[in-house]
This record gives structure tokens, C-alpha cells and sequence, in this order.
């Protein structure tokens, strides 16, 4: 689909410049990351690496005791190439410690804890490494509220929010990311045999193009079901998109006074910067 | 209206005035002594753009000292710079300023102002109500702050004022990566309407766009000259501040005035008396 595809080098190079610039905002001249051994993290850390260097970029690994052996070998080969810092902090201890105790079992409820750790050991190790956490999540992701509420989803800043993730394998490639990482099946690697399209019940492929055409060209139901969409998926997806929109927005605060915090306390974040 | 013309592709502090004054001052010295005799700073220069709750605390009255230092600099040079206005009557506007001679020659206030999408423009300022030609000592100019240019009916105004050059300072934010092109969409949907500004309103045209990202947002510059017959003069790239030095002519003019005389041939009348029957009013029907 035309409107999905990109020019790389024109998208490198305003996200390595968005990089530069608003983390420069901030007083900062470093980064880090997860880098999980996934495409959208491998995306991340290319531009990183671009963008502030690659010694001042960090790269950190956080696999648990049942994580797929081949997403560490993946990450490790990634962070070579880049030559990027890295750092290993198994999270195995700190997830247990509370899974243990609680008794959880349900797989949701402890991919959740296990985001949510993978969240604490990076803004901790932000304050050592001096520089920001960078986000990972792609547009894709953000649309159907596929991650985990202040685990995964949390960052200062995320650079590739807005690429569909067949946008971020166009930018991967020119990247010259490594081919094992573009060649997997997308995985959060929260349990045993996970995909992301076994567990979302549909492909990738078919859901940035029915997203682009709802979100980014504004196409009603009748005319998505005109270019071959089932009702039944375009359904599904505006429904997955509304139900999560409590993930993309900042918490509700009851309004109380005249002058309430993002309702007519309006600043940006950028504020003086 | 021969003239050497400074064209600033800034990147403000979002809100800090001090520190924005203090690089328009820089600029203003620098393309005085480069022997430019106009310079043109891009839309809401002093301030940034996205202000929200910040605008009225940085709204300026017109006596403010902050003017007051561009205008004695204006002794040397012509500058045209962006701000928020505070009028007399407290209305705040998204104005820009024509300073010459050690004074305010003239202000335009933002006529279209942008709300829709990521924009919110009515939220903060009042509109402006008129396109008024500048008669300054260098030519005579008409100033569009960005979203003015896209109503033809503003451009036009100025051509029927015999302008010689249209001053476009804008803060356009890049957007639009779909296609595969090479460039953001917005980026060359503001070079056709430049170069058609140039072509049919046979004038100059000195496009000053900001650079620089504000939560998220990148301002895409492209500052440029475009000539009277719609072709590009000198231009940046890139996505970085700098500074676009070139001269506008008459002669260009009168040439591009000789071969394709439209000015001579238009007929605004027929406007007018359209207008008079009510074709604004009932949409033409």
C-alpha cells in the first residue's frame, strides 16, 4: 500500500535530528534502551547509535528465567554490530520475588509484572548512565493497546511512534539491522511459544493496512469493507482501539479547581526548552 | 526596489524571550554586517509556536522594550520579526512587525488563523482583518504569516497592491511521510504554493520558516527566495537553523510583468461586483 511506504533515509534522518534535539532539550547527550533482541528495539538503538554515538547509548539486556534463549543471542549480536554499550540485568530475582509470593499464574498477569520490572531496572539505570529511557513501542502497537501500562509503553521519549511496523521493518533494513532479528516472527517472549500475531489473532500486515486507511486517511466502515476489509475485523480493531485508549493518554484527574492540570493548565512538556 | 535580503531559519527557545531576542540581536548584526539591508525572521521568532497557557504572559505591547531594542537596530537594517501582540484594547494577536528607521512601520496581524488537526490558533489569538501593502524605504511589501498564504484571496490582495515582494514568515511543521518521496509532503506542498505565489502574483517571495522540534514536533525550514516568474532564487535544506543570504531585483519584476502581463490584464471588478451581489455570502450558489 502506497501510503505505508516510506523513504528510509528521509525518516532516519529526522528521527535521528528529533533525537539530537529533544533529548538535547532535556540537558542530556546519552541514552538507553531495552533492547530485547526484537525488530522495533533493534530500530531504536540504530538511531541512537546515530544520534548520540554509539558509546553513549546503552543497551540493556533484562531476560527472565523462561525468556527464549535466542532473544539474548539476538540482542547480544545487535549491540555488537552497533558497538553500543550494553548491560545484562537478569530479572528473574526481583519478578519472582513478588510472582512467587502472590501465587500468579495467569500468563497476562505475570507478562505484565515482568514488563513492569524491565520499566524499573531502566529509569534506575538511567540515573547512573546519566541519560534517557527511549520507548520502543510502534505505532502498530500504540493503536491496538498492545503493551503493558507503564512497562513496556513507559519512556521520556519514543522516536518511532509513529511507524507502523511495516514502516519500521522498511526502516530496519536500511538500517542494516541483522537479518536474524528481521527474519523472526515478532514476539514479546513473555511466555513459552508467544507470537504477537498468535496472540492478537490476526497478521501485522492486515492490521497496519486497515489502521492506516481508519486512522491516517479517516476511511469510514463502508468504505474499508469497499476496498475488502471483513466487518468483523474492522469491528474488532475500532473497538480494541477505543477500549485501550486509557494507555495512550495520562491519567484522569478530577476537576476540582478553575485551573486543573492538562484541562486548562496547558503546557508543553518542551516548556522553556 | 533593489535590495540584499537576510532570511533566518531560527530555532527559538519555546517561550524564552531573553534568549530569542538575544539571537535575533545576533542575526541582526551579522546580516547588517554582510550588508543585507532587509532581514526576515520566521513566524512567532521571539517566541516559538506551540505557547498554549504561555501566550499571554508573553503577549508584547508594541512599546515594549524588547521591540523597542529590534527598532533601534532597525536604524541599519529592516527587520521584520514575529510576535504575540498585546493591542491597545487587550486582544492578543500572532503579529508581525516591519521595523525601519529606528521604528515600528508597520504591524500584520494573522488574518487565518489554523485550528484543525494539531492546531489550535483561535484558542489563543484574535484575528487580524486586513492585508495591508508596506510602503518601507526599500519597496513595497505585503506580509502573509503562513496559513495567510493559503487563502489565494490574500495573496491576491497583494497583487492587486502591486507589491514587489511577498514576505512569508511561517512555523509550518513537517508532516507526511507516506509515498516513499524523499521529502515531507508538507514540505513540497509549501514549494508549489511559493512557486505559485511567485508565478501568478508575479512578485518576489521570501519564505522564512523555523526549524526545530517542540514535544515532538519538527518545524521543517526550507527557507527560500522564489523570483517573479515562480523559480526558485536560493534556498536551504536540511532541517537546521542557518542563514539564506540573496538580493531581490526590479528588473526580474518588470521582465516577469512584460512577458505575462497579468496584473495589466486583471480584472478585479469582476470580483468586486460578485462580491457586491453576495457570492461571499451564499457561497456562490
Amino acid at each position: 500500500m502506497k501510503g505505508l511506504v516510506i523513504d528510509p533515509a528521509l525518516v532516519e534522518n529526522l528521527l535521528v535530528n528529533f533525537l539530537r534535539e529533544e533529548v538535547g532539550h532535556n540537558g542530556f547527550t546519552k541514552a538507553l534502551l531495552g533492547v530485547s533482541g526484537g525488530v522495533d528495539s533493534a530500530v531504536v538503538a540504530a538511531l541512537a547509535a546515530r544520534a548520540f554515538g554509539p558509546q553513549n547509548v546503552l543497551g540493556v539486556m533484562m531476560p527472565y528465567r523462561t525468556s527464549d534463549p535466542a532473544s539474548e543471542a539476538h540482542a547480544r549480536l545487535l549491540i555488537s554490530e552497533l558497538g553500543i554499550a550494553s548491560r545484562k540485568v537478569d530479572i528473574s530475582g526481583m519478578a519472582d520475588g513478588y510472582l512467587g509470593g502472590a501465587k500468579i499464574d495467569q500468563p497476562m498477569r505475570r507478562g505484565n509484572v515482568m514488563a513492569r520490572c524491565r520499566m524499573i531496572v531502566l529509569y534506575d539505570l538511567s540515573v547512573e548512565w546519566n541519560g534517557l529511557v527511549l520507548g520502543t513501542s510502534n505505532k502498530t502497537e500504540i493503536l491496538l493497546g498492545y503493551s503493558t501500562q507503564w512497562g513496556d509503553s513507559a519512556s521520556a521519549l519514543n522516536p518511532i511512534g509513529d511507524l507502523y511496523k511495516d514502516q519500521i521493518y522498511q526502516l530496519a533494513r536500511h538500517l542494516k539491522v541483522p537479518a536474524p532479528i528481521l527474519d523472526k516472527a515478532p514476539s514479546a517472549d513473555l511466555f513459552p511459544g508467544q507470537t504477537d500475531e498468535g496472540e492478537l489473532g490476526f497478521t501485522y500486515a492486515d492490521a497496519d493496512r486497515l489502521l492506516y486507511l481508519m486512522v491516517d486517511e479517516r476511511m469510514r466502515e463502508s468504505e474499508l469493507v469497499e476496498r475488502g476489509f471483513a466487518p468483523d475485523f474492522i469491528r474488532k480493531l475500532a473497538a480494541r482501539i477505543a477500549a485501550t485508549q486509557f494507555k495512550r493518554v495520562p491519567p484522569i484527574i478530577a476537576k476540582l479547581s478553575h485551573r486543573t492540570i492538562n484541562q486548562d493548565f496547558r503546557y508543553l512538556r518542551d516548556w522553556g526548552k | 526596489m533593489d535590495c540584499r535580503v537576510t532570511l533566518a531559519q531560527t530555532n527559538p527557545t519555546l517561550g524564552n524571550l531573553a534568549a530569542n531576542l538575544r539571537d535575533h540581536v545576533e542575526r541582526i548584526r551579522e546580516a547588517t554586517a554582510a550588508g543585507s539591508q532587509l532581514i526576515v525572521f520566521p513566524e512567532l521568532s521571539l517566541t516559538g509556536y506551540f505557547l498554549k497557557d504561555q501566550t499571554v504572559d508573553l503577549a508584547l505591547p508594541l512599546a515594549a522594550k524588547e521591540l523597542g531594542e529590534l527598532a533601534t537596530l532597525s536604524k541599519s537594517i529592516s527587520i521584520v520579526v514575529g510576535f504575540v501582540e498585546r493591542s491597545k484594547d487587550g486582544r492578543i494577536y500572532n503579529s508581525t512587525a516591519f521595523f525601519e528607521d529606528g521604528r515600528v512601520l508597520a504591524v500584520h496581524r494573522k488574518v487565518h488563523l489554523v485550528t484543525y488537526g494539531m492546531f489550535d490558533e483561535q484558542r489563543e489569538f484574535a484575528a487580524g482583518e486586513e492585508f495591508r501593502a508596506i510602503d518601507s524605504k526599500l519597496g513595497r511589501f505585503g506580509i502573509l504569516i503562513c496559513e495567510d498564504a493559503w487563502h489565494v484571496s490574500s495573496g491576491y490582495q497583494h497583487f492587486l497592491n502591486n507589491v514587489d515582494a511577498l514576505l512569508v514568515p511561517s512555523n509550518s511543521p513537517g508532516r507526511g511521510i507516506g509515498g516513499g518521496d524523499s521529502d515531507l509532503q508538507s514540505r513540497r506542498t509549501w514549494n508549489t504554493l511559493l512557486e505559485s505565489h511567485g508565478r501568478f502574483f508575479q512578485t518576489w517571495v521570501l519564505y522564512a520558516n523555523r526549524v526545530g522540534w517542540e514535544d515532538g514536533v519538527l518545524f521543517s525550514g526550507g527557507t527560500r527566495i522564489v523570483d517573479p516568474f515562480g523559480d526558485v532564487a536560493c534556498a536551504l535544506e536540511g532541517f537546521d537553523a542557518g542563514t539564506l543570504r540573496g538580493r531581490i531585483e526590479s528588473r526580474t519584476l518588470e521582465r516577469a510583468r512584460v512577458m505575462t502581463p497579468l496584473r495589466r490584464d486583471a480584472k478585479p471588478w469582476i470580483l468586486a461586483e460578485a462580491l457586491e451581489r453576495g457570492l461571499a455570502k451564499d457561497g456562490g450558489a
